[in-house]
């Protein structure tokens, strides 16, 4: 029977948690560099073995770990993020200009079909990709590059490269999304960038469609369908059907269209994932009730989800990184929050249950389908 | 030889129990003693100092002989006590960053 390892990311260290595929009883493993903010940690597509994980610290920065058999043994592979040239000036939170300064490692995409390239999106803002399996890290320098560059600011986050989309069916088109820079797209493998925000609002920047300035948080697509995109923003869910060249908003009946994550059910590309927010100061649910709400078609038309999800007192986040689906036949949908609850439902979202209650609160949340 | 005493974390990355003894040749400095820590131990590189010899990360601390030798000029010389193995080095997680 197949079955599902999870790759939570949390405060003080890693989790994996493994099921078969019915999804109900949990193997907890960890935590995986106790101590240590992991931010992400991903499997390659290519090698369902190859992990990568993003630990950081205050004290000691920067370290990437890998492991080679599932998350069983790890070891530390290359941290030198260096930009290339001189990395020169973005705005800081004053309006001065403020040099780039590497932070740490946000995001880790593996490639879709090498195990051995990854590419990382990194605080402050830039990407940069390993094709050695982490030993070592080059900057696509043309992102953080582009002419915009020296205008863009932090969110209250960090300047942070959140999100990287690898096009399956594209070679050599992808996505990226930057706060509080906006979403950008390159169609030769990361060699070259343009904004993609045309149709985004932003009531926050001082021209609201401007090309750039967006603070958005999260993209997603569906692989069969990769034109398509979603996009949860500061404000507003969004959706693209030309890969990002124009921006329509779908958040609808939304309670509230502030959140962090946004992803796609494996099988069904209409149906859609967020975890609504009550506003930018109030990072928890609206009325203290947890709901994730699916829409069926798309966007405009949202249904709340709350079987199995508390629904009185409950103030907790889901960060952006921190959902994820897995791909068996009944499609399981995943979320952790900064209460330390890694919640799954094995049908689509119609009924949850917390997997774990209690871990340091949670950065991130992976899934693998395991044959 | 010199005996290093590391923070748990960094003991747990670079997968080290107790004290590092490390034999130097030449001056023994700042630089000196992290020089061969990192070649040892390459996972510490870029978690104590920046990469290539950089300067040392804002929460990580010297210390020796009751001294803090976190200001103190990488090339100066070590106490004798602590090139000769007698007293340790101390590489410390500031009461901070965590």
């Amino acid at each position: 029977m197949s079955g599902v390892r999870v790759l939570a990311g949390t405060r003080k260290g890693a989790f994996v948690l493994t099921s078969d595929g019915s999804r109900k009883q949990w193997k907890v493993s960890g935590p995986y560099f106790s101590g240590w903010e992991v931010y992400h940690v991903k499997g390659s597509p290519a090698d369902p073995g190859r992990l990568y994980a993003s630990q950081s610290s205050g004290w000691s920065g920067q370290v990437i770990q890998r492991s080679d058999d599932g998350g069983a043994t790890w070891a530390p592979v290359g941290n030198q993020f260096a930009y290339q040239g001189t990395p020169g000036t973005h705005q800081w939170y004053d309006g001065t200009p403020h040099p780039w300064e590497f932070a740490r490692v946000w995001h880790l995409e593996p490639s879709l079909d090498d195990p051995d390239v990854v590419y990382a999106g990194v605080e402050d803002a830039g990407l940069f990709r390993s094709v050695d399996g982490g030993q070592s890290w080059q900057e696509l320098p043309k992102l953080r590059g582009h002419e915009s560059g020296p205008s863009w600011q932090p969110g209250a986050g960090g300047m942070c490269l959140h999100t990287i989309l690898l096009d399956p069916v594209q070679q050599g088109r992808m996505f990226a999304a930057i706060s509080a820079a906006g979403a950008f797209r390159s169609d030769d493998a990361g060699q070259t960038w343009r904004p993609i925000n045309h149709g985004l609002q932003s009531e926050g920047i001082p021209d609201p469609d401007a090309e750039v300035g967006h603070c958005v948080h999260r993209l997603a697509m569906h692989p069969s369908r990769p034109d398509v995109l979603f996009m949860q923003k500061h404000w507003d869910v969004m959706r693209s059907d030309n890969g990002g060249e124009s921006w329509r908003e779908i958040s609808g009946n939304l309670p509230t269209d502030f959140g962090f994550p946004i992803d796609v059910h494996a099988h069904e590309p209409e149906t859609v994932y967020v975890v609504p927010i009550t506003s930018d100061a109030e990072h928890f649910p609206p009325e203290g009730k947890l709901r994730v709400y699916r829409s069926r078609t798309g966007g405009d038309d949202w249904e709340p989800l709350t079987k199995g999800l508390p629904q009185e007192n409950c103030y907790v986040n889901v960060l952006r990184d921190a959902m994820a689906v897995d791909t068996l036949d009944s499609c399981g949908i995943y979320f952790g929050t900064t209460g330390g609850q890694v919640y799954v439902s094995p049908d689509s979202g119609d009924s949850w249950e917390p997997i774990v209650r209690d871990l340091p609160a949670v950065l991130s949340v992976e899934v693998q389908t395991l044959p | 030889m010199i005996r290093v005493v590391l923070p748990a974390h960094l003991r747990t990355l670079a997968s080290i129990n107790g004290e590092v003894r490390l034999q130097i040749t030449g001056p023994v400095t700042q630089r000196s003693v992290l020089d061969a820590l990192e070649a040892r131990y390459p996972a510490l590189r870029g978690t104590i100092r920046g990469h290539d010899g950089g300067p040392r990360r804002a929460f990580i601390r010297f210390f020796a002989c009751e001294q803090d030798l976190s200001h103190n000029p990488p090339d100066d010389p070590l106490p004798d006590v602590v090139a000769a193995g007698t007293e340790p080095y101390l590489i410390v997680g500031a009461m901070a960053g965590g």
